[in-house]
């Protein structure tokens, strides 16, 4: 399992991937982000959640740094008791919501992904 | 290209319609809006539906046509505008290009959402089908969203949380004077701070309701509008942006680029500035947004939204700047494609001097128009006619 984000050719990452990076940039490679560790920039207790997600469910937008260059991403955390700051690390989860209880097409993406765990 | 106006305008009651569904809310604004304006359905030359989710909501498509057929529109061209949340700002600039380009001489554009029949689980979860897989296998919601920016907000500029409770607050107080708005009541900043939590620090009171109401403008050029009424508003400038669709890369996430970039073309488009508005329609789906735009249109600095609610000057009689004085999304409720048409309803009526006892002294006014948070957005200037 991996956590990819994507480099583009002027050295900008993204999480996820998109086809052009910024400023028109073409994707290079990826990068598993579940190598690294991230910081939280910040975070929400969410009590009022959709068919098939867990309920409460915190998420955090967090912040990587990978060869000098930043890249965030959003995610669930595996636990409310999270600051501002704290540091971070991926952990896989095979279902973070179940597919087919809400309104997208099951299988039309993926539903295993990373939560993000206080080290 | 000749100036467009606005030369009448509807509302239904926003709130639980139980029994009324999609087209039942479009007539009921369509026809309320003919009849303000004086036009003849045969008249309309094009008709647009601001509309971000029948087919989901309610398993009914085609709603333009059958919204033609309804008000005996026919042959009028018709289309549906879908741009999420602000559907009906989207449906402002689609109309506005319809008259201004000289496709049409009388556009009526009709915004509506019908939502209640879901549980609160089920529509947060069709609004939240806007988001990117990555954001939505998460369980991520608009709420959630807001919650993420409310906490950086708070912490990066040492803003109080009664600031935010203020917005709210002031918010209930001028839907009290909207019959058409879903809560007409007052509410104070420790009832506010005390609801239970939605998406921490964020609260029940931070949050716009779940609503059905439809609302609805006449678009014409100025020389039609003439044949009608000598009391119209002209569109004097307008503008539709993009920012990320996935929030999180945004650079800086106490800035939403597509109002900024919104609100820049409609300014130069009118010639005026921040310091020109007289009274503005925010798109308050959450508190911490009203602060965003504030800030995003040049109201207040980065970071300092919160000191001008506080100071008041957002307030409706006493204020500098009122800001949603028609009780905001907030209080009259967010029917999803309504929302925009029904922001540009109260500047409309603000403008023509038709506000009753919401009334400002106003000349230029401003709506702006947030689809998604901040995925989309539309910023409309409207001035009275001179």
């Amino acid at each position: 399992m991996t956590m990819d984000a994507t480099r583009y050719d002027d050295g900008s990452i993204t999480y996820p991937g998109h086809p052009r990076g910024p400023g028109g940039s073409e994707p290079v490679e990826t990068i598993d982000l579940s190598e690294y560790t991230a910081e939280v920039v910040t975070w929400t207790t969410s009590t009022a959640t959709p068919p098939g997600v867990r309920e409460p469910n915190t998420l955090a937008i967090v912040e990587f740094e990978v060869d000098g260059e930043t890249v965030r991403a959003i995610g669930q955390a595996t636990t409310d008791d999270l600051e501002t700051g704290d540091e971070v690390r991926p952990v896989h989860v095979d279902e973070l919501r179940e597919p087919g209880a809400g309104i997208r097409e099951p299988e039309s993406q993926s539903w295993d992904g990373y939560r993000f765990e206080p080290v | 290209m000749e100036p467009v106006a606005i030369i009448g305008a509807s509302m239904t009651q926003f709130g639980q319609r139980e029994g009324e569904w999609i087209q039942d809310l479009l007539a009921e604004a369509g026809i309320e809006c003919l009849e303000d304006a004086g036009v003849d359905a045969d008249d309309v030359e094009h008709l647009y539906v601001s509309n971000m989710a029948s087919g989901e909501f309610e398993g009914q498509t085609g709603v333009p046509n059958a919204l033609a057929h309804d008000l005996d529109a026919m042959p009028a061209y018709t289309q549906r505008v879908d741009q999420t949340s602000s559907s009906g700002g989207a449906g402002i600039y689609a109309a506005w290009q319809s008259v201004a380009s000289g496709a049409s001489d009388m556009t009526l554009l009709v915004g509506g959402e019908k939502m209640t029949h879901k549980t609160t689980g089920e529509a947060t979860d069709v609004i939240a089908s806007l988001t990117h897989p990555a954001e939505y296998k998460h369980g991520v919601t608009l709420p959630s969203f807001a919650g993420l920016t409310a906490r950086h907000y708070l912490e990066r500029f040492d803003a109080p949380r009664e600031s935010l409770a203020k917005v709210a607050v002031k918010n209930h107080k001028n839907g009290v004077d909207n019959p058409n708005a879903q809560f007409q009541k007052e509410i104070d900043v420790e009832t506010a701070l005390e609801s239970p939590i939605v998406a921490d620090p964020l609260r029940l009171y931070d949050f716009c309701p779940i609503t059905d109401g439809s609302a609805a403008l006449m678009l014409c050029p100025e020389s039609v509008a003439k044949e009608y009424t000598d009391n119209y508003a002209l569109i004097t400038g307008i503008d539709g942006a993009t920012d990320t669709h996935v929030v999180h890369e945004r650079e800086d996430p106490t800035v939403m680029g597509g109002v900024v970039e919104s609100g820049n073309g409609a300014y130069e488009m009118s010639g005026r500035g921040p310091e020109d508005i007289d009274v503005a329609e925010l798109h308050d789906m959450f508190t911490i947004l009203e602060f965003l735009q504030m800030e995003g249109l040049g109201f207040a600095e980065q970071g300092e939204a919160w000191k001008r609610v506080e100071a008041g000057d957002t307030e409706r009689d006493t204020g500098d700047l009122p800001i949603n004085t028609s009780g905001g999304l907030k209080s009259k409720g967010h029917p999803l494609g309504a929302s925009g048409v029904a922001q540009g309803v109260e500047i409309y009526e603000q403008i023509v001097g038709e506000a009753g006892p919401r009334q400002v002294d106003a000349d230029v006014g401003l709506c702006c128009n947030v689809g998604g948070f901040g995925n989309c957005v539309i910023t409309t200037i409207m001035e009275a006619a001179q």
